[in-house]
């Protein structure tokens, strides 16, 4: 009762209200980018973009389309704020957030405009949990001015086959080595730990392999420690796109399905580690 | 002295050693009681669990110092006693007994099932410590206090869901209710303010219902972790789960079973 008779009269002054019949599909996205505490949040008509940053040199980003709102609205063209998403999380998940059948947590968001807190309005069985987490000034994201234009080399893959390769990576190894090359050995992911090197090869017909298009034989190394929070996407999703462009910045983009069949999208930027040369 | 698995099923002694390491078991000819009296040591929360003993055991006897002082009070830690007891769960009779070894103790001996004729018998013996009569006057059922409001709490794992996460972001919860069957917890810091609100709880007809307007609410602060420890423990939904609050004093917590009754106290912090 409270969720539809307290904000009507809210709403006129709020800048962003969204509302989201099952939280999960919030939250679980949320989940997969949460590798610092801080997030940039911003809302545009298409929806909300959610930025978490590490070293100057990862970048996450979640998005999540309007449609998948029951509801969304948008007083100014564009929304910003900064956001603590551990916090956030911890908010969404108030009930348990697990998944129980034919309970669901309903969320209400609103936010008002700089200075003022997220609101969030969350109801499960007829208990509601208000929450008002602290805005702060949001910083500028990093533009990694990763164009597809300026995109090298590309490949499209099930979520399947890189989970198996994600979870049998050495991971005593500092860095992730990825080659993708027109020729042999096509797609390669190669790690150098304490116990001697592994190399995992793709090749270009597989049946996991939806796309392949490498213009040139291109290595880079990646930090295992920045790459490694990209695996609770990994994890979540169904197909993964890599690309690296002509600098060696590594774009890993996740489809990611929810509880009701909506698609996601998570994208994380990662900046190669050191260069290597090509051969 | 068979049917301790029951005992353990319905979880009173693992229940309690999540909420403290040691406390005080006192036996009389009716009933068995696990005490924690409020001391400053354990940032004030008592507890008080009633048995039965006749629901547990199928033969029981026990002779206190006297005819008059027909009790014993052992201290006793709850921990070592529930892993004495787990062990033996699926046994086909369990004696308990206290025994006098190189300490005093409880020896639990049970009789395992075995496919051969050969009977199996495993013991633990759970040190204990035996309280002097003069220390006895502390263990004395608390009295209830004089509370503003008292209110059934919600599902029991709903209410460890929002704890738990509460627990997350602060160290204080503020718990309040009223006499109209509403209770709200909240929590405040720099970062975020969280309050949750359950209406229709229900009040249970005794106390203080006619005096004043349902409408106010009786807050305390308290220490979130207590709370937490409180609900860890409860796995099986009782029949009766109720809150007494004072006013900016204590949180009494009661939960009924069968034949099991569980009281808990948690003060305010200021």
């Amino acid at each position: 009762m409270p969720l539809s008779t307290q904000s009507q009269s809210e709403d006129v002054q709020d800048v962003l209200v969204a509302n989201l019949d099952n939280a999960r599909s919030l939250s679980n996205i949320l989940k997969a980018i949460t590798c610092k505490d801080h997030a940039i949040f911003t809302a545009t008509a298409n929806g909300l973009k959610v930025t978490v940053e590490d070293c100057k040199c990862m970048q996450a980003n979640a998005f999540i389309q309007a449609d998948i709102f029951q509801e969304f609205t948008l007083k100014d063209d564009i929304v910003v704020f900064q956001i603590n998403l551990t916090v956030l999380l911890d908010c969404l998940n108030i009930f348990g957030g697990t998944p129980a059948a034919g309970v669901s947590t309903a969320l209400r968001m609103c936010y008002r405009g700089y200075g003022y807190p997220l609101t969030l309005f969350l109801e499960e069985g007829g208990v509601v949990t208000v929450c008002k987490i602290n805005t702060s000034e949001p910083e500028e994201p990093i533009d990694f001015e990763f164009s597809s234009s300026n995109v090298t080399n590309k490949v499209i893959l099930l979520s399947e086959s890189l989970k198996e390769a994600f979870s049998e990576l050495d991971l005593t190894s500092e860095v992730l080595e990825i080659t993708m090359s027109p020729s042999q050995p096509y797609f390669r992911l190669s790690t150098f730990g304490n116990s001697g090197n592994a190399h995992y090869d793709y090749s270009k017909d597989s049946d996991m392999m939806e796309l392949f298009q490498c213009n040139r034989t291109q290595t880079n190394r990646y930090k295992m420690s920045l790459l490694k929070p990209s695996t609770k996407a990994l994890a979540i999703s169904c197909k993964v796109s890599v690309r690296t462009d002509s600098r060696g910045v590594l774009s890993l983009q996740y489809l990611v399905r929810n509880d009701d069949g909506q698609i996601c999208f998570v994208e994380y930027f990662c900046c190669p580690d050191e260069e290597v040369e090509e051969g | 002295m068979k049917n301790v698995p029951c005992l353990l099923s319905s979880g009173v002694v693992t229940t309690i050693s999540k909420l403290t390491k040691t406390c005080v078991l006192r036996l009389t000819p009716d009933n068995l009681f696990f005490i924690l009296s409020g001391k400053v040591t354990n940032g004030g929360v008592g507890m008080w669990c009633e048995l039965l003993q006749n629901n547990f055991f199928d033969e029981y006897q026990m002779e206190g110092v006297s005819s008059e002082f027909n009790q014993i009070c052992l201290e006793v830690s709850p921990e070592n006693l529930s892993r004495a007891l787990r062990t033996v769960q699926c046994a086909k009779s369990v004696k308990i007994k206290l025994t006098k070894k190189h300490c005093a103790c409880l020896t639990v001996a049970a009789e395992l099932p075995t496919l051969s004729s050969a009977s199996r018998v495993v013991t633990h013996d759970v040190p204990v410590e035996v309280i002097p009569r003069r220390l006895w006057q502390e263990f004395k059922e608390p009295v209830m206090p004089d509370f503003d409001v008292s209110i059934y709490l919600p599902p029991l794992k709903m209410l460890k869901n929002v704890v738990d996460r509460m627990k997350n972001l602060s160290n204080f919860l503020v718990i309040e209710a009223n006499l109209n069957g509403e209770m709200n917890l909240k929590i405040q810091t720099d970062l975020v303010s969280v309050s949750t609100h359950f209406k229709d709880l229900g009040n249970p007809p005794w106390g203080p219902s006619q005096r004043g307007d349902p409408e106010l609410l009786a807050e305390a602060t308290v220490d979130i972790r207590k709370l937490q420890q409180f609900l860890v423990g409860q796995q099986v939904n009782p029949t009766k789960a109720m809150c007494n609050i004072v006013h900016q004093n204590v949180v009494h917590l009661i939960l009924l079973h069968e034949d099991v009754s569980l009281q808990y106290f948690i003060p305010a912090v200021a």
